[in-house]
């Protein structure tokens, strides 16, 4: 069978095997339009890849963990990062490999080329996978397409790919993937023009920029926009960029470059030339029956058109589907870098600020109704934040992945995961307050009279080396720890965790300061002058991602802190009415209670169990490997902030999330069990760097397993078992 | 920190979790003819197929054998018994799709007035054996479950233990 076919050898019988984008393309090429050459790879020859090579079977062995629906969009993450990586260590069977050489060294022979995804079913009117899988810009030679290929087969299993098709409730198992190989033309000018503008529907959109369309397509490089009447193609208004650089052909890849000064003075199209790419899109739309979102290049004056492809009718309802937050998911370099100042300088300071403000007020000399509105006030900022969370801090952790990518590609470590390693060697809160309460504790551990004094309950002189140090750490990291019990309870707390902590050995961070610099180097030395310059700025970036990952969980915890305290001092207060169950109480109803004394609130339904014939009992749960290793030990199951303090050394540290406040128990913890899936949660950060096994993703966690249970941890597997 | 996913609807399957394990081994049952019967005689383990039918409460597994064989005579010495039912289908799939049910428990004959209540079960699963299960050389047996252990997605494992 022929697996790879020209643009004229695609008929509209081939839509499954080909894919929207090539057969839009043959299309194109039947009618005329001026198109770059390409050939098309069907969808047959990644079909026989993981035919062959046994990778569909463990592609769907890493996705039956858990329902597909359940699955997190963290853990999406994971599997995504740990699919890319298995593509990339498998290579083409060599008859396979051997046909392709052969093929596009002879028709596509010394040219620099594009190699595009083109999956069936990518592109329709109902869904729109456009940006959602992977293309690559400028790649020479036919070891390189053919290792291109592979990526892009890959980015079928690209986490946004993966959550798009989650929501639309498409089968993951049944997606495939044509890929196109299209010469590369180096347009001066690119960009998109949309026949219809989704927010006007009279109205048609052309976007573009000097250069390569890359750096508009990735948001990197802002484009010029004007807005047609679609009627007449009179041009109703021109959005002028700030126009600084453009995307251009490497020597691999692509790289940004600054414009002329008189590029930057003027609009990359001309009102003709506007025109031009207007009727374009025209003729796309007739062709193809539907207004269509087309992306095209000027090569001096020949107007090439890249690709076409229907937009989709549910952009019009203002993208009733979360696209445009999965779009979030895939950021440039730049986008981060200054997506990190905002967060770094901005945004934390800010929420850290309002924490204290908050802190600043008591509760309890407030009257009902003046509680109710702080009540609300604090809800309102917690809301706030969520949102900011999802919309900042999360996107920004993805400096984390895309430098994981960038080593996944450079080093070919055998451990997707290797990455991390480099990364979490950067000072972290919480890894600080950890350091601390360790040195207390080892004053404790050699000093006995210290130790007995203070397991009487009776503390030291204010003088004595360790009230100083203990007395800092409440200055430093007070408010921060500050969960209710530490609050209330004060320094006996502390006291209590640190001879805890003395009755053991000092648990050991993983790495040495030496470790990671060799690895740093042995990254860093694949790579050459400016490239090499590159590489230490984007490390940086991953370190600042991943140590916000951390940080920004400690002060969000701050904000989440105030809110409960307000809660407790509401509920506290009905409690004392006398007629109102206060547990499980809706915060609405907790206000509208604080405001009117008569007011009895709805109570939450509790649903019946199901009588059945059994008593169910966990053996072995599966979740996410995220922390190599294997213990067993009894478990500790933390549900509210006062089990921490019961937290015995050599536990296994069993929760819902681990919550920023409960780390410092995790240098007394032996494994951690969570229910929250991903490498890149809290609770698997702090365990990688304590070297603890740990399994995430777990569902119901906390409810199937109970304090005093006996469990093995594999973090190898990413398995739990319950020991009877 | 979560999506916010609405909590109600998690504490509803916590609560169903016992429902819908037994809807599932209730599932696999009626999907299956077949099961893999482990007996043991003198510390040597025996393993054979037999064509199998569960009881309306899942609390039985009914099978019927000849009196001459192995297994029938592993049983009377030993009556501990385990069975494995399983959905495979041979293809690569398997270790990520088939679920597969043990169980563990302790076998004996149906004899007297149960035994036509028993024998209407298992012939609505398999008529076919209408005339094995007649025979006066065939004993029908019954299996009091303990513990079911369910395995599914290759290596996630929950026990039932029968009230």
């Amino acid at each position: 069978m022929e697996l790879v076919l020209s643009l004229d050898q695609i008929g509209s019988d081939d839509r499954e095997s080909v894919g929207g984008k090539s057969l839009a393309l043959a299309t194109m090429v039947k009618n005329g339009m001026k198109v770059p050459e390409a050939l098309c790879l069907k969808a047959d020859a990644y079909h026989r890849y993981l035919e062959t090579t046994g990778l569909g079977a463990r592609i769907l062995m890493e996705f039956n963990r858990k329902d597909f629906a359940e699955v997190r969009w963290e853990e999406m993450w994971d599997a995504a990062l740990r699919i890319r990586n298995l593509f990339i260590h498998t290579p083409m069977p060599s008859d396979l490999r051997t046909s392709l050489q052969s093929v596009f060294a002879s028709r596509l022979p010394g040219e620099s080329v594009v190699v595009r995804s083109s999956a069936p079913g990518e592109d329709s009117l109902h869904a729109s996978f456009a940006g959602l899988h992977e293309s690559y810009v400028n790649v020479q030679g036919v070891d390189s397409i053919l290792e291109h290929i592979r990526l892009v087969w890959a980015s079928l299993w690209s986490d946004r790919a993966l959550l798009y098709r989650q929501e639309l409730g498409l089968d993951v198992e049944k997606s495939s993937m044509a890929v196109v190989v299209q010469k590369l033309v180096s347009g001066d000018r690119s960009g998109v023009a949309f026949g219809k503008n989704p927010n006007a529907p009279h109205q048609a959109v052309i976007e573009s920029v000097y250069g390569l369309n890359q750096g508009l397509v990735d948001g990197s490089i802002e484009p010029d926009r004007w807005l047609l009447d679609r009627k007449n193609g009179t041009i109703v208004s021109h959005f002028p960029a700030n126009r600084e650089k453009e995307m251009v052909a490497g020597p691999d890849s692509t790289r940004l470059q600054t414009l002329s000064a008189e590029q930057q003075a003027n609009p990359p199209l001309s009102e003709d030339e506007v025109a031009r790419v207007f009727r374009l899109a025209l003729q796309a739309e007739e062709l193809f029956g539907s207004p269509q979102d087309v992306e095209w290049t000027f090569v001096g004056g020949e107007l090439y058109v890249l690709q076409s492809r229907p937009i989709t009718s549910i952009g019009a309802e203002q993208e009733q589907d979360s696209r445009a937050w999965y779009f979030t998911l895939r950021r440039s370099f730049e986008n981060l870098r200054s997506l990190r100042t905002r967060v770094e300088s901005e945004l934390i300071p800010e929420m850290e600020r309002e924490a204290r403000f908050f802190a600043q007020r008591d509760l309890s000399n407030l009257a009902d109704n003046e509680l109710a509105q702080e009540l609300a006030s604090r809800q309102q900022a917690h809301d706030r934040w969520k949102d900011i969370y999802w919309s900042e801090f999360i996107p920004l952790a993805h400096g984390i992945r895309l430098f994981g990518q960038v080593y996944n590609d450079a080093v070919r470590p055998s451990d997707p995961y290797e990455f991390m390693d480099l990364l979490g060697a950067t000072e972290m809160m919480s890894l600080e307050r950890n350091r601390r309460l360790e040195n207390m504790a080892a004053m404790i551990r050699g000093d006995s009279n210290l130790s007995d004094s203070l397991s009487n309950l009776s503390n030291p002189q204010p003088d004595h080396p360790f009230s100083l140090a203990l007395e800092d750490f409440t200055d430093k990291f007070g408010d921060l720890s500050c969960s209710e019990e530490l609050c209330t309870q004060g320094g006996d707390a502390i006291v209590r965790l640190l001879l805890e902590m003395a009755s053991r050995p000092a648990a050991k961070e993983r790495f040495r300061a030496g470790d990671v610099e060799a690895l740093v180097e042995s990254f860093l030395s694949r790579f050459e002058g400016e490239k090499r310059e590159k590489m230490e700025e984007l490390l940086d970036l991953g370190r600042a991602s991943y140590r916000l990952r951390d940080d920004d969980n400690i002060y969000f915890g701050m904000i989440e802190n105030q809110l409960r305290l307000a809660i407790e001092e509401s509920k506290g207060r009905l409690a004392h009415r006398g007629n109102i169950e206060v547990d499980g109480l809706d915060p609405m109803e907790v206000i509208n209670a604080l405001n009117d004394p008569d007011y009895l609130p709805k109570t939450a339904t509790v649903t019946k169990v199901d009588e059945t014939n059994f008593e169910v009992r966990p053996r072995q749960l599966v979740g996410q490997p995220a922390s190599p290793g294997v213990v067993r030990g009894r478990a500790r199951v933390i549900d509210s902030p006062s089990n921490l303090f019961e937290f015995k050394a050599g536990e296994i540290l069993v929760c819902d999330a681990v919550d920023p406040n409960m780390t410092f128990v995790v240098p007394l913890a032996a494994g951690i069990v969570e229910r929250r899936g991903g490498m890149l949660i809290h609770g698997a950060i702090i365990a990688r760097e304590y070297g603890l096994p740990c399994v995430t993703g777990i569902p119901n966690a906390a409810s199937l397993i109970h304090t005093g249970d006996e469990l093995t941890v594999d973090g190898y597997l990413g398995i739990v078992v319950k020991h009877s | 920190m979560e999506q916010i996913t609405g909590s109600g609807s998690r504490r509803e399957t916590l609560l169903s979790e016992e429902s819908e394990l037994e809807h599932l081994i209730r599932e696999l049952f009626e999907s299956q003819k077949l099961a893999v019967l482990g007996t043991q005689n003198e510390g040597q383990p025996y393993a054979n197929l037999v064509a199998f039918a569960p009881s309306h409460d899942l609390k039985c597994l009914y099978f019927v054998t000849a009196r001459a064989t192995r297994k029938y005579a592993n049983i009377e010495a030993d009556a501990r018994v385990t069975v494995l039912i399983d959905n495979r289908s041979n293809q690569d799939s398997d270790f990520s799709q088939a679920a597969a049910v043990t169980a563990t428990g302790t076998a004996q004959e149906v004899v007297d007035a149960k035994r036509d209540e028993v024998l209407a079960i298992y012939l609505a699963k398999h008529p076919m054996l209408e005339d094995f299960v007649r025979s006066p050389s065939c004993a029908l047996l019954q299996i009091r479950v303990e513990t079911y252990y369910l395995v599914r997605r290759f290596q996630n494992v929950m026990e039932l233990h029968v009230k």
